[in-house]
């Protein structure tokens, strides 16, 4: 079984240039960096807030805050990732307020140890989404990723929906690379087992599910 | 290797960030843990199936209504900074 294929980005090269031109006054350099990642930053202030009015206000409030502070941008990161770590704050701050009864911290680990154990384990029929139509299968998707707590929730969307790497989502997000990948991790783990129900293969009627137990050593 | 330690690794593994040695480990418990093999398989769909979902785009409507609000929001700003310049 073979790695995942990375997700294949735009080319960057010319994103400095642009930045340049910004910061020294070119309102069309910028309208292009907004057309660059707009609809990016959106998806992620939406996975985040879970709400499309907060997901359409973290963008404008996103990238004014960018314009307005693009003189601080150094170009030591990508600005793409400057971006990112704007708009997750300003989502984060968007559910905090919403869901003020819930601390809502990237820096929260929610340590439960059975998250990381898979406990359902079944075979998926080979290409599962086509079992559903395109509105079922996004209300499935939105439903899962929707129940995890939104630290996994960010990890997952940075790395794995928008292919930032682990340095990049690290940078963006404030978080060692370890606490990167360990998030990352259980948040794979999470949305496979809430996944099972829908994607199992159907066509068994016993055998095609197990469980394993916490160390599965066989 | 344990199924503890095959999970420890799932990540790096299904990034294909992993030395040589630790690949060929992973895949001989691969090999004979059907479990495990089963547990692989499915996540790799799973972010695979997320990654072409196309959750949550941008309708274009909405998109240009967003790009005018940002443009008209900093040309304000713009404008201020530059009033108070002068």
């Amino acid at each position: 079984m073979g790695a995942i294929q990375p997700k294949v980005s735009e080319p960057v090269s010319d994103e400095l240039a642009l930045v340049d031109a910004a910061k020294a006054g070119d309102d069309a350099a910028f309208e292009e960096l907004v057309r660059r990642y707009d609809r990016n930053v959106f998806r992620i202030a939406q996975h985040i807030t879970q709400n499309r009015e907060d997901a359409e206000d973290v963008v404008q409030d996103a990238f004014v805050k960018a314009y307005t502070n693009l003189k601080q941008f150094q170009g030591q990161s990508k600005f793409y990732t400057w971006l990112v770590r704007i708009a997750v704050n300003e989502a984060l701050m968007k559910l905090r307020r919403r869901r003020p009864e819930r601390t809502v911290s990237l820096d929260e680990d929610v340590k439960t140890e059975e998250d990381s154990v898979p406990r359902e384990v079944a075979d998926w029929s080979p290409n599962p989404e086509q079992q559903y139509t395109q509105a079922e299968l996004r209300d499935i998707l939105d439903r899962t990723i929707h129940g995890l707590p939104a630290t996994f929730r960010t990890v997952f969307v940075l790395r794995d929906v928008e292919g930032l790497s682990t340095e990049e989502t690290a940078e963006a997000l404030s978080l060692s690379i370890p606490a990167v990948k360990s998030r990352l991790l259980r948040a794979r783990l999470q949305l496979r087992e809430r996944l099972n129900k829908f994607f199992q293969r159907r066509d068994r009627t016993n055998g095609s599910q197990k469980t394993v137990s916490g160390d599965g050593n066989q | 290797m344990k199924c503890s330690e095959f999970l420890h690794e799932l990540t790096d593994y299904l990034d294909g960030v992993i030395d040589a040695g630790t690949k060929s480990e992973l895949e001989e418990h691969l090999a004979w843990c059907h479990n495990c093999y089963v547990v692989c398989d499915t996540t790799k769909k799973t972010i695979e199936i997320y990654r072409d979902s196309k959750l949550y785009e941008l309708p274009e409507n909405l998109e240009t209504k967003l790009r005018s609000a940002i443009a008209t929001r900093c040309k304000s700003h713009k404008n201020k900074t530059s009033e108070g310049k002068a």
